[in-house]
C-alpha cells in the first residue's frame, strides 16, 4: 500500500507471521521488525531512529501474543519525499497491517504539525515549510479513543503550543480514519 | 466520534468493519451470575460463538481484522446461540485444528516427517498416521512429496501436528498426492469461495476438460488434467478467478471451449 499526502509516497510490504531466527525469537509474543529504506543511499542513523519509533507504535496495536515465536517484518520503501515523511510512513504501516490481515486492537495514523515563526500551526507541511518552521511535531494517534501512541518533536516549542498541535492533530486524524474506512470498503465491494 | 464507539452487532452484519470497532451484543434478560438455578426448569442458554477476526472484550466484541461481518442465526450444535465472524482476505495461512491442507515434505527425521504448510512453523506427521500403516508396513513417503492431511493439533503454543486418517482410522481421501499435476498458491479467500457448496467456477471448469483437483485451506491448489497444456489452462483460469467478475470468466471459458 502507498498512501501519499501531497507528493510524499511510501510503499509498505508486510511479511508474517513467519519463521524467526533463533536469537530473535520471543517466547510469548511476535517479534516485530521494521526496515525503512530511503529513496537514495544506504539507511543511516535517521532511518534507524524512525524504524524504532515505527516499531514501538506498531507493537502497541498488533496483538503479538496470538502468534508467539514468530517474526513479523514490515519493509517501507520511500518513493518520493516532499515533507511529512514520518507521518506518511505511519499511515503506510497501518494500511500494510490492515491489508495483511494481522490481528490489531485498533488502527493508528500519523499527523505532522509545523509551528512557523509566527506561531501558526500548519498541518502536513511541505519540505520548505518544515525547514522554515520553529518546531516540527509528529504524532501517532490511535483510532479507539484518539489517544497518542507516539510523539516526536524536532525544534523547540512551549507546552501550550504542543497541546494545541495535539488537538489539531486529533481533529485531522478523523479524516485519515475515514479514508481508511473508504478504501477498505472499496476493496471489499469488488469481491 | 471518540465517544460513540459501540455499534449494535446486528446492525453491522454484511458491512465492512475495521479493527478497533466495538460491537455491542443484545443483553440477555436472564443473565445473573449471582443466583444459582436448581431443578429441571433450567433452559440452557445458547452460547454465542465468537469467530475469526473477533475477540471478547468488556463491552461486547472487539473487531481485530478488517473485513465483512457475517452472522449465522441460532441453531443446533456447538454454536447454539448463533455465531459472528469477520470475512477477511489474507494470503498468509495460520494453522487451525481440523483444517485440511496440502503440505510439502521437507525432511524425514526418524519416525516423523516434517511438512511445510505455509505457516510460521513446519508441521510434523507421524509415519503411523496413514491408513493401514504399521511398524512393519511403512508408507512410501519421500522428501518433496505432496501430502493432503488435516491438523490434529494446531495452536499458538505448540508445533502443529498433521494426520492422514480421520477419527475412525479411514483415510477418506487424505494421504500422498500422486505423480504429475501442478501445485500453485492463491489467496485464502479464493479457496473459501471454491469450497462453498455448488461453486460455479468448478462447475463451469468441469464442463471444459475433465481434471482432478485438491484444495488445501492453506491457499494451495493441486490440479491434474490429461495433458500438460490443459493443466496449465486450468491453473491460469483459477489464478485469474480472484480478480475476474462472473461475466469475464464466462467469456474466457467460452473462448477456450470454442478453440
Amino acid at each position: 500500500s502507498s498512501p501519499s499526502p501531497g507528493d510524499t509516497s511510501v510503499l509498505a510490504g508486510l511479511y508474517g507471521p513467519a519463521e524467526v531466527k533463533g536469537s530473535k525469537e520471543l517466547p510469548d509474543r511476535a517479534a516485530l521488525e521494521v526496515l525503512l529504506r530511503p529513496k537514495v543511499g544506504l539507511p543511516g542513523v535517521i532511518e534507524h531512529s524512525r524504524e524504532q519509533l515505527l516499531r514501538q507504535t506498531c507493537e502497541a496495536v498488533v496483538l503479538g501474543t496470538l502468534h508467539p515465536r514468530t517474526a513479523i517484518t514490515l519493509v517501507l520503501q520511500v518513493l518520493s519525499d516532499a515533507g511529512s515523511l514520518l507521518a506518511c510512513c505511519l499511515n503506510a504501516a497501518c494500511m500494510g497491517l490492515l491489508d495483511a490481515g494481522l490481528p490489531l486492537s485498533s488502527l493508528f495514523c500519523g499527523v505532522t504539525c509545523a509551528l512557523d515563526p509566527n506561531g501558526a500551526i500548519v498541518l502536513d507541511p511541505t519540505t520548505r515549510q518544515e525547514q522554515e518552521a520553529r518546531a516540527v511535531l509528529t504524532f501517532a494517534i490511535d483510532s479507539a479513543e484518539r489517544k497518542v501512541l507516539m510523539a516526536t518533536t524536532k525544534g523547540s516549542c512551549s507546552v501550550e503550543e504542543m497541546q494545541q498541535c495535539l488537538a489539531a492533530a486529533q481533529r485531522a486524524a478523523d479524516t485519515i480514519f475515514q479514508f481508511y474506512r473508504d478504501s477498505v470498503r472499496r476493496r471489499y465491494s469488488k469481491s | 466520534m471518540a465517544t460513540g464507539r459501540g455499534a449494535a452487532a446486528e446492525a453491522c452484519v454484511g458491512q465492512v468493519v475495521l479493527p478497533g470497532d466495538v460491537l455491542l451484543l443484545p443483553a440477555h434478560p436472564d443473565e445473573d451470575g449471582e443466583r444459582l438455578r436448581l431443578g429441571a426448569g433450567v433452559a440452557p442458554r445458547g452460547r454465542l460463538l465468537c469467530g475469526p477476526g473477533l475477540r471478547r472484550c468488556v463491552a461486547g466484541l472487539l473487531v481485530t481484522k478488517c473485513g465483512l461481518l457475517r452472522h449465522r442465526p441460532a441453531g443446533d450444535g456447538a454454536a447454539a446461540g448463533g455465531a459472528y465472524w469477520v470475512d477477511s482476505q489474507q494470503k498468509r495461512y495460520v494453522p487451525v485444528k481440523g483444517d485440511h491442507v496440502i503440505g510439502i515434505v521437507t525432511a524425514k527425521a526418524g519416525d516423523l516427517f516434517k511438512l511445510d504448510v505455509g505457516g510460521s512453523e513446519q508441521a510434523s506427521l507421524s509415519y503411523l498416521a496413514f491408513e493401514g500403516a504399521t511398524k512393519r508396513n511403512r508408507p512410501n513417503v519421500q522428501v518433496g512429496d505432496l501430502i493432503y492431511g488435516q491438523f490434529l493439533v494446531a495452536n499458538k503454543d505448540m508445533e502443529p501436528e498433521m494426520v492422514c486418517i480421520d477419527s475412525s482410522g479411514r483415510s477418506s481421501g487424505m494421504g500422498i498426492i500422486g505423480q504429475d499435476g501442478f501445485l500453485f498458491k492463491v489467496s485464502l479467500g479464493l479457496i473459501r469461495k471454491l469450497l462453498a457448496p455448488k461453486c460455479e467456477i468448478i462447475q463451469e471448469l468441469s464442463q471444459l476438460y475433465p481434471f482432478e483437483l485438491v484444495l488445501g485451506m492453506n491457499g494451495r491448489i493441486w490440479v491434474k488434467a490429461k495433458t500438460v497444456q490443459q493443466t496449465l489452462i486450468i491453473v491460469n483460469i483459477l489464478e485469474a478467478c480472484e480478480y475476474m467478475t462472473a461475466e469475464q470468466r464466462k467469456q474466457a471459458l467460452a473462448k477456450l471451449s470454442g478453440n
